[in-house]
């Protein structure tokens, strides 16, 4: 059987004096692209930051390549993921830099970085921006330039929280278009966060629905089943 | 008024002559004020980010005490490390009071505090995002706290000038510790408060509109840099 690229197992952590996220048992495949949908304070971007090794749980074990995350190979580990947040803040330098920041962590040879660079800015659309200061950019140009920063270093999962939340159509069916190429052409595991059950159904493989810091939903082959079933519960 | 424009006269003279003396407490103003921001600069940084990253005990009376060392009065500075590095103190044997080294120590303990209030609030004026974004594109927690740094860089170079006007526009520090030795010890301020007492009121002001020319450079600076941060 095909070891998961990432597991969790029993994880807790307290979200509210009301409820605490809790998953029992969750794993994503290498290639796959999952969607996790569920309303506001669900636990889904505390969930991301878990799974990209952000925060700590309060209980449980995560597990990548079939190995266990301890506090001794964390940050070696979280160097396989990348992650674009919600709101993604770039660095006040060049396009060129910030694209660059995730190679400079992993020391990679410098002299491989003007190709590397150059490759990921030209997957979103940016090709000729790289000495453009990144504060200065557009809204849509800023959310590429985060994603063409994680691109760089090839991640073998990419989690991207509410990456269409800030954009409009044009720019999440580019987004769409580009989650798709890098799933295609990587194999990267994909996890995303999102409000919009037909973008999720569209994109997925999987859709992961939670509610209240539990999963309450889960679907593959009966997606559709599935996506009328949430719609229902709204 | 004739005494004051004579002297203002005589004083323009003397820096445009390069007068010796004049340039000798000049130099020694500003290289024992650069080594001092420097050292205090070198612990002064990293203390206002460890005190703005990490939580430990008594973090919240370490704050306290920072700022109320940003008032700390020269002359208590002085007082303290004379009796530190005096003959009779415990550093008595390495023979530096009344030496350039002494001033350094002495300034040092001044621009401290002062560089190290600057980062902790440049670092808490700071995007609360910049250290998770480091993190997710695989920073290590040092790796993490460099980017946090030079994130605030004109924070940190405003610290770093305040500390420097802070040191250089001193007196009390500079009298007690480097006892105002000429060709040595003596600094603009210690030369202009000796130099005016024995009469010499246009050597007094000739460095004084040196040292003037100095705080409106460091300020001009100073202001350039907060635009920046802000």
């Amino acid at each position: 059987m095909e070891t998961p690229v990432l597991k969790i197992e029993g994880i807790k952590k307290r979200l509210s004096n009301e409820f605490s996220l809790d998953v029992p048992y969750m794993e994503f495949k290498e290639g796959n692209i999952y969607g996790l949908i569920g309303p506001n304070g669900a636990g889904k971007s505390t969930l991301l930051k878990i799974l990209n090794l952000l925060e700590a749980p309060d209980e449980g074990e995560i597990f990548f390549n079939g190995n266990p995350v301890t506090p001794s190979n964390l940050v070696e580990t979280r160097k396989n993921m990348g992650m674009v947040m919600e709101n993604p803040y770039l660095f006040h330098t060049t396009v060129f830099k910030n694209v660059a920041a995730g190679l400079k962590f992993r020391s990679t040879d410098k002299g491989s970085w003007d190709a590397t660079v150059k490759e990921a800015l030209v997957l979103v659309g940016l090709d000729g921006f790289e000495s453009r200061y990144a504060p200065d950019l557009s809204r849509g140009e800023s959310q590429r330039v985060t994603i063409a920063r994680i691109l760089a270093f090839k991640p073998k999962i990419l989690f991207l929280d509410e990456p269409f939340s800030n954009i409009d159509r044009k720019h999440a069916l580019i987004l769409e278009e580009l989650i798709k190429n890098i799933n295609k052409e990587s194999a990267t595991t994909i996890v995303f966060t999102t409000h919009n059950i037909i973008q999720a159904t569209l994109l997925s493989d999987q859709i992961l629905a939670m509610r209240e810091g539990r999963i309450s939903e889960r679907g593959d082959d009966t997606q559709i089943h599935i996506y009328t079933k949430l719609l229902s519960n709204i | 008024m004739n005494f004051i424009l004579e002297s203002l006269r005589t004083a323009i003279s003397l820096i445009l002559a390069f007068d010796k003396e004049v340039y000798q407490a000049v130099w020694t103003s500003l290289y024992v004020s650069v080594a001092s921001t420097i050292i205090a600069s070198a612990i002064g940084v990293p203390s206002g980010l460890l005190l703005s990253a990490r939580e430990f005990p008594f973090k919240r009376l370490a704050i306290v005490l920072l700022n109320t060392l940003m008032a700390l009065p020269t002359v208590v500075v002085g007082l303290v490390v004379y009796g530190i590095i005096s003959r009779q103190g415990p550093l008595g044997e390495l023979g530096l009071l009344f030496s350039p080294a002494a001033i350094v120590i002495g300034q040092s303990i001044l621009a401290l505090p002062i560089i190290a209030n600057y980062t902790l609030s440049s670092i808490k004026g700071a995007d609360s995002r910049i250290l998770p974004t480091a993190m997710t594109l695989g920073a290590s927690p040092t790796q993490g706290y460099l980017i946090l740094l030079s994130e605030v860089r004109f924070g940190i170079m405003a610290a770093v000038i305040a500390g420097f006007g802070r040191v250089v526009a001193e007196v009390g520090v500079a009298m007690m510790l480097g006892g105002n030795i000429r060709g040595y010890t003596r600094t603009m301020t210690t030369a202009i408060a000796l130099e005016t007492s024995k009469g010499e009121f246009a050597f007094g002001m000739a460095l004084g509109i040196i040292l003037m020319t100095v705080a409106l450079a460091v300020n001009l600076l100073l202001n350039y840099f907060q635009e920046r941060r802000g």
